[in-house]
């Protein structure tokens, strides 16, 4: 462990350019506020938000629609500074709720995207990311287009991507929401094995309360706009869950329960 | 059947225009064909004059073909210069604008005072009226990266350029190919009067100079090889097209955006 004190690189609403914000391990949010002007009047799409994800944990934020989620993600992958309130980040990865895939690329050349990003040349890209579509159920599809291919298999290629960006923290926005229920699950069950294989640090937004107490450590339930956190739920259960069991059941209700919703 | 269904509808309503003109033309006597030829007289100077009207194409032809490859080239620089700098946008856009309104017979004179009488002034003229669809075209294609997406690339590290190579440029070539297709009629008649100043081939020339010896059949048939040509060209880019970026053309599955 490096100096924590000498290294820390909080960033405290500067004028400056977003840099990558360095630090101790994981994920520390500490009552930031994020305010949005518009012509008319200012939104405020956090009001003293505060989250910690510790090295390897998979931290899950759920809160309704609007509540500043995205926001929160932004900040945490350096793409938005706070107007109040300080964000420690080891360097984080953006996995978009949409797929975002290029059309022209086939599968193998769209994960390679974010090595790409970095300067890696066609062919070492390929030799590094082909393995990993392997692993991901994906042989046999490296040369299709994203239009060949099926909703969970864009969104795997869409999570390998942002995987191999090669950052300690992933920041995913939704990334199951736009497929069907049953797939859904597939990809819920996926991501947990994945995550086992090749742990990180993970900020998951949602707004599905099951896949959160399925897939996390920790639930981190949001208030409407202005967000700020109403709740944490320590989900201490083992793995693989199903989300009939009944422990995930009853922490799925508390956290309803939190976000305000009545049974 | 379809073959039928397909095809029978162009070829009615074109014999229909067809027999239209040539009874309008019969009832106006004979005098009028010098002005206005029947389709029979043109359909007879396309056959008699096919070798005149033939070599006469290919310098057309190659004016046109040429003038939009410098065109497309000329438009994606500019909509890339444009796309990267809000002060080059906001001091070029007016004048690429007032370029579009420069009428080509006042400009092809000094074209070809400056630039003589071979194909270099055509080129200019053609790659001039044509260039303006290729900006706007290409400038949405480049507007028209999800802005998730450049937001992606930023968390990648990746620098401007290296986005702007792998994500933003690929996404601007189909408003390439569609400028290149908006242009292809206008940039056939930028030829035709680029060719009317000091020029002695090309159809353009042919039309030029048989209006005054009352060979207007012979004018006719040059501008119906004219519109053919057109035709051809927006057929072959859109062949081009499909077989450059194929992937502009597969019908997007269920779940994208």
């Amino acid at each position: 462990m490096p100096a924590e004190g000498a290294t820390s690189d909080v960033i405290e609403a500067p004028e400056k350019e977003p840099r990558d914000v360095h630090g101790v391990g994981g994920v520390a949010v500490e009552s930031v506020t994020r305010v949005f002007k518009t012509r008319r009047d200012d939104v405020t799409a956090l009001a003293g938000m505060s989250l910690r994800a510790r090295p390897s944990e998979v931290v899950a934020v759920v809160g309704p629609s609007g509540c500043g989620k995205s926001t929160l993600l932004e900040l945490i992958c350096g793409l938005q500074r706070p107007d109040a309130g300080a964000i420690q980040s080891e360097p984080a990865a953006l996995m978009p709720q949409r797929d975002l895939l290029l059309p022209w690329l086939g599968a193998l050349d769209n994960a390679c995207l974010a090595l790409r990003a970095r300067g890696t040349g066609r062919d070492a890209a390929r030799r590094q990311a082909e393995p990993w579509l392997e692993r991901f159920g994906l042989r046999g599809f490296e040369r299709s287009r994203p239009a060949q291919l099926s909703g969970g298999m864009r969104q795997r290629v869409s999570f390998l991507r942002t995987l191999l960006a090669g950052k300690p923290v992933l920041a995913l926005d939704e990334p199951f929401a736009s497929l069907d229920a049953i797939t859904r699950q597939e990809m819920q069950g996926w991501l947990g094995h994945v995550l086992e294989l090749e742990p990180r640090t993970v900020v998951l937004v949602t707004h599905d309360v099951e896949e959160a107490v399925v897939l996390a450590d920790r639930v981190v339930v949001m208030s409407p706009r202005p967000g700020h956190t109403v709740a944490e739920l320590e989900i201490d259960l083992a793995r693989p869950r199903r989300a009939t069991d009944p422990a995930v059941v009853t922490l799925r209700q508390r956290a309803l329960e939190a976000l305000g919703v009545r049974a | 059947m379809t073959f039928v269904r397909r095809y029978l509808p162009p070829i009615l309503l074109l014999a229909a225009l067809i027999g239209l003109w040539e009874l309008y033309v019969d009832l106006k006597g004979p005098s009028f064909s010098l002005i206005l030829p029947s389709p029979h007289q043109v359909a007879k100077s396309l056959y008699t004059d096919r070798s005149l009207l033939w070599s006469s194409f290919g310098v057309t032809a190659r004016e046109v073909v040429l003038g939009i490859l410098v065109a497309c080239a000329a438009g994606l620089l500019l909509a890339i210069a444009i796309h990267f700098s809000h002060a080059f946008r906001r001091a070029a856009y007016p004048l690429v604008i007032g370029s579009q309104a420069v009428p080509v017979v006042i400009l092809a004179p000094v074209l070809a005072f400056w630039l003589g009488f071979g194909i270099l002034p055509k080129l200019v003229v053609v790659a001039l009226v044509s260039f303006f669809s290729v900006v706007v075209t290409t400038l949405a294609g480049l507007a028209s990266v999800d802005p998730e997406m450049l937001k992606l690339m930023r968390t990648f590290d990746s620098p401007r350029l290296r986005t702007f190579w792998h994500v933003e440029l690929p996404a601007a070539l189909p408003g390439v190919f569609t400028g290149a297709k908006i242009a292809v009629a206008v940039s056939v008649i930028g030829a035709v009067f680029a060719e009317w100043n000091g020029s002695n081939s090309g159809l353009g020339y042919l039309i030029l100079v048989s209006i005054p010896q009352l060979l207007s059949a012979r004018a006719m048939a040059a501008v119906v090889i004219l519109s053919l040509f057109a035709i051809a060209l927006f057929g072959l880019l859109t062949l081009a097209e499909r077989l450059a970026l194929p992937w502009a053309y597969q019908p997007r599955g269920e779940g994208s955006p």
